[in-house]
């Protein structure tokens, strides 16, 4: 866990020569202890100092990377075991399955799919963000044939998931350079394996049923010098052992500074039933580093993406957007214009209703300080007089040549005021914003 | 290396309470609920008591429900025209209790009166063996005019009546005191002022005992990590021994999830989405799933697929064994 300043002081050569940039030793244990400088910036820190207090300052759950650079997701390093404590801060990634038992067309097919997975949400696109490859057929040539498809097809970092060293060399040899996963599934991995991890620098997924056993297997890996571990309860773990399994290596980790088990953790949910969709959203909200899952259904897809998205929000600030006036499609004097607030939620509600009623309209997002529409008006910021301002700022006047806003159904008991403070008509819409595509299409009229 | 111990020492449990009385407890009710109990973060067994799994309450109405989509109101049918056969239906789909809100006494849904709100809270009594739920429409005035009706209707029943809010809690509270019902106190999405209406209910002579928290609900998608992390908050508390937070809490699922655009649209507005059929009940059982580790006891729900699927997780989870 992070030291604090004064037990890094204590560390540092204490010459006050200023060469870090700082006036003090003291003043440069602060930044430290506070992330705001690294320890390379001390010229003069011992070698036994550094050390130690890199050992000592190391995150309690250790930051693991597949892949590499742009391309590459990162996982682990979380800090908390509730998102109102802090925030999370590695979104849990979404790992589609792909069984190398499938014949070449149903291979493409399968690839194909999972590239053109994508949901716009929130102004964000959400793409499935890993592909991991199952040795089912103990094959190794197979596995690594199917392994360098998903690299060449795919621009996503990879799982390679199997029993088999030999596998295993053969499909990251396959995929290399891409710093693929190796996800070991046996419980007795051989020095083969830690070569194979070392010599590639690739991070090493290892399982076993329990956390007695996994602890010891990420010992020995430790002692081989590996670093990037991810840890799995296996697909054969029941859910509610799966659960366990998390909160115990997290809390283990976080709570007791416990080393062997300061790695993320990737868990399956396999099948094509509902409970395995049921298991993986329990996954993501509760503590996996990677969740691996069959599904490709649409929906359901989304439906975890979603479940993640809102789980690693930062509880510190609403999500929201700039309060300004918006153009959604290419709206022009005769356009609706509609109110809502900065709310992040509110405006993507109100411009994806927009875009599937392909409807132009102006959207004018009020500033609330990212706050909903009904608790921006109970906390009386989004009130007649900041709209009229709000619509005065934004040169509507100029944009349109009616005089009307449309106000959102929940706060119609402030159109009266609104007409009188802004000069303009008000109509109320929906309370929705799923009631806007027939609101525009039908109801709405300039005049 | 020996794992450290990772069992948290959890000071105080979540209350157990009951809702609906037998025959032999002074009421008609062919079963009853007990939720809460929970001495451990939810689902893990590990932890300390699971208590009891959640409960899946269905919303039946007084007046039919208008507003929603084909894919919900097709599973009712022509029973969205009387309560009693709405509840059946509700029972068949796998209730533990019934949610009667109170829709059509709203001033501008119908303004029904005290006596109709009262008969239908008997008349749906009389068509089910569940305990119920009776839900106010959220208009202070009305609802104090109305509810006191429906508390001495269903009165030796131990109904669960809401809600008191921090403005409106003294008529419904000396209702629920003189008729033996159960309460929700409601507060918007703020740990301090649930905390408050439990104050509030508890100097007017109400047992902290006898109450359920509604802090107020989300959709997934839709803002619910809000509600996730006031639940989480409030279930810490509890363990760690905050009587005003040890109240079992209840959650608004299928009215939520069933204002989203995944749940509501046309098959046309969502393309490559799938039909209305599962996208519906798929994001009102995974909103409900998204609760149930946060802390939520009492899960109100609308779709027969979801609940069948939400009860199939408390199951993996939520049980014991
Ligand atoms: S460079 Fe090192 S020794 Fe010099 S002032 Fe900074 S911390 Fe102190």
């Amino acid at each position: 866990m992070a030291l604090t300043g004064l037990e890094i002081y204590k560390k540092l050569p204490k010459q006050n020569c200023r060469e870090c940039g700082l006036p003090t030793c003291l003043a440069f244990a602060m930044k430290v202890a506070a992330g705001q400088a690294g320890l390379d910036t001390c010229p003069r820190l011992t070698e036994e100092a550094r050390s130690n207090l890199n050992e000592a300052s190391a995150p309690p759950q250790r930051l693991v990377t597949i892949g590499e650079g742009e391309a590459g997701f990162p996982m682990g390093q979380e800090t908390v075991l509730y998102r109102h404590e802090e925030r999370f801060h590695h979104p849990c990634g979404i790992a589609v399955r792909v069984e190398d038992t499938l014949d070449d067309a149903g291979l493409d097919a399968r690839l194909e799919a999972i590239g053109q997975m994508a949901f716009e949400r929130m102004g964000l696109r959400m793409v499935i963000d890993l592909v991991a490859i199952d040795n089912v057929s103990g094959e190794a040539a197979r596995f690594a044939a199917c392994a360098k498809k998903a690299a060449e097809k795919l621009n996503k970092p990879l799982v390679l998931i199997s029993g088999n060293v030999a596998a295993l060399q053969a499909a990251a040899a396959s995929v290399a350079p891409r710093r693929a996963l190796l996800q070991f599934t046996e419980a007795a991995p051989g020095e083969d394996l830690f070569k194979l991890a070392k010599e590639k620098n690739l991070p090493l997924g290892l399982q076993a049923d329990s956390l007695e056993a996994l602890t010891a297997l990420a010992e020995k890996a430790r002692a081989a010098g590996l670093q990037d571990l991810v840890l799995s309860p296996g697909a054969a773990a029941g859910p509610a052992a799966a659960l366990e399994f998390l909160t115990k290596t997290r809390r283990a980790a976080l709570q007791k500074k416990f080393r062997p088990l300061g790695y993320p953790v990737l868990t399956y949910a396999l099948g094509s039933g509902d409970e395995a969709l049921i298991a993986a959203c329990w996954y993501v909200l509760k503590y996996a580093g990677i969740v691996v899952v069959d599904t490709l259904e649409p929906v359901a897809v989304l439906a975890l993406m979603m479940t993640r998205f809102n789980i690693y929000t930062d509880p510190q600030k609403p999500v929201q957007v700039e309060a300004k006036l918006y153009a959604v499609g290419e709206p022009g004097e005769l356009s609706p214009v509609l109110i809502t607030t900065n709310f992040a939620l509110s405006f993507y509600s109100v411009e994806g209703e927009v875009e599937a009623a392909r409807v132009p309209s102006y959207i004018l997002a009020v500033d609330t300080e990212g706050t909903s529409v009904l608790t921006a008006w109970a906390a009386d910021k989004f009130n007649a007089e900041t709209i009229a301002a709000a619509v005065e700022k934004s040169g509507l006047a100029e944009k349109v040549k009616h005089r009307k806003l449309t106000l959102p159904g929940h706060v119609a008991v402030i159109s009266g005021g609104l007409e009188e403070a802004s000069g303009w008509k008000v109509d109320v819409g929906p309370k929705e914003a799923v009631g806007l595509t027939s609101y525009l299409k039908q109801r709405w009229k300039a005049e | 290396m020996a794992i450290p111990e990772t069992k948290e020492a959890w000071a105080a449990a979540i209350n157990r309470l009951t809702i609906g009385a037998t025959t032999a407890q002074g009421g008609t009710r062919k079963s009853t609920v007990t939720v809460g109990g929970a001495k451990c973060v939810p689902g893990l067994a590990f932890d300390g008591d699971l208590g009891e799994p959640p409960a899946v309450a269905v919303e039946v109405w007084d007046v039919p429900a208008d507003d929603w989509p084909e894919e919900l109101a097709g599973q009712y049918g022509a029973a969205l025209n009387k309560p009693g056969d709405w509840a059946k239906k509700a029972v068949e789909f796998g209730a533990d209790m019934i949610c009667l809100r109170l829709m059509g006494v709203h001033p501008d849904g119908g303004d029904r009166s005290a006596e109709q709100a009262a008969a239908t809270v008997k008349e749906v009594l009389a068509a089910v063996g569940v305990p119920l739920i009776v839900w106010g429409c959220g208009v202070a005035e009305k609802d104090n005019k109305v509810l006191p009706s429906c508390t001495s209707a269903a009165r030796g029943e131990n109904c669960l009546f809401g809600t008191i809010t921090e403005k409106n809690y003294r008529t419904l509270v000396a209702a629920c005191l003189a008729d033996g019902h159960k309460l929700i106190g409601e507060s918007p999405l703020d740990i301090n002022m649930a905390k408050q209406v439990n104050i509030l209910a508890q100097d007017a002579g109400y047992p902290l005992s006898d109450l359920v928290l509604y802090p107020n609900s989300a959709a997934l998608g839709y803002g619910y990590e809000y509600v996730i992390s006031i639940l989480e908050r409030g279930h810490l508390a509890a363990l760690n021994g905050d009587q005003l937070l040890r109240q079992p809490v209840l959650c608004n699922v299928g009215a939520e999830a069933w204002r989203t655009k995944e749940a509501r649209a046309a098959d046309e507005e969502v393309p490559g989405l799938g039909t209305a059929a599962r996208r519906g009940p798929l994001w009102e059982a995974l909103t409900a799933t998204g609760l149930m580790p946060a802390g939520a006891d009492i899960l109100v729900m609308r779709h027969p697929g979801a609940i069948a699927l939400v009860k199939q997780g408390i199951k993996t989870f939520m049980r014991a064994g």
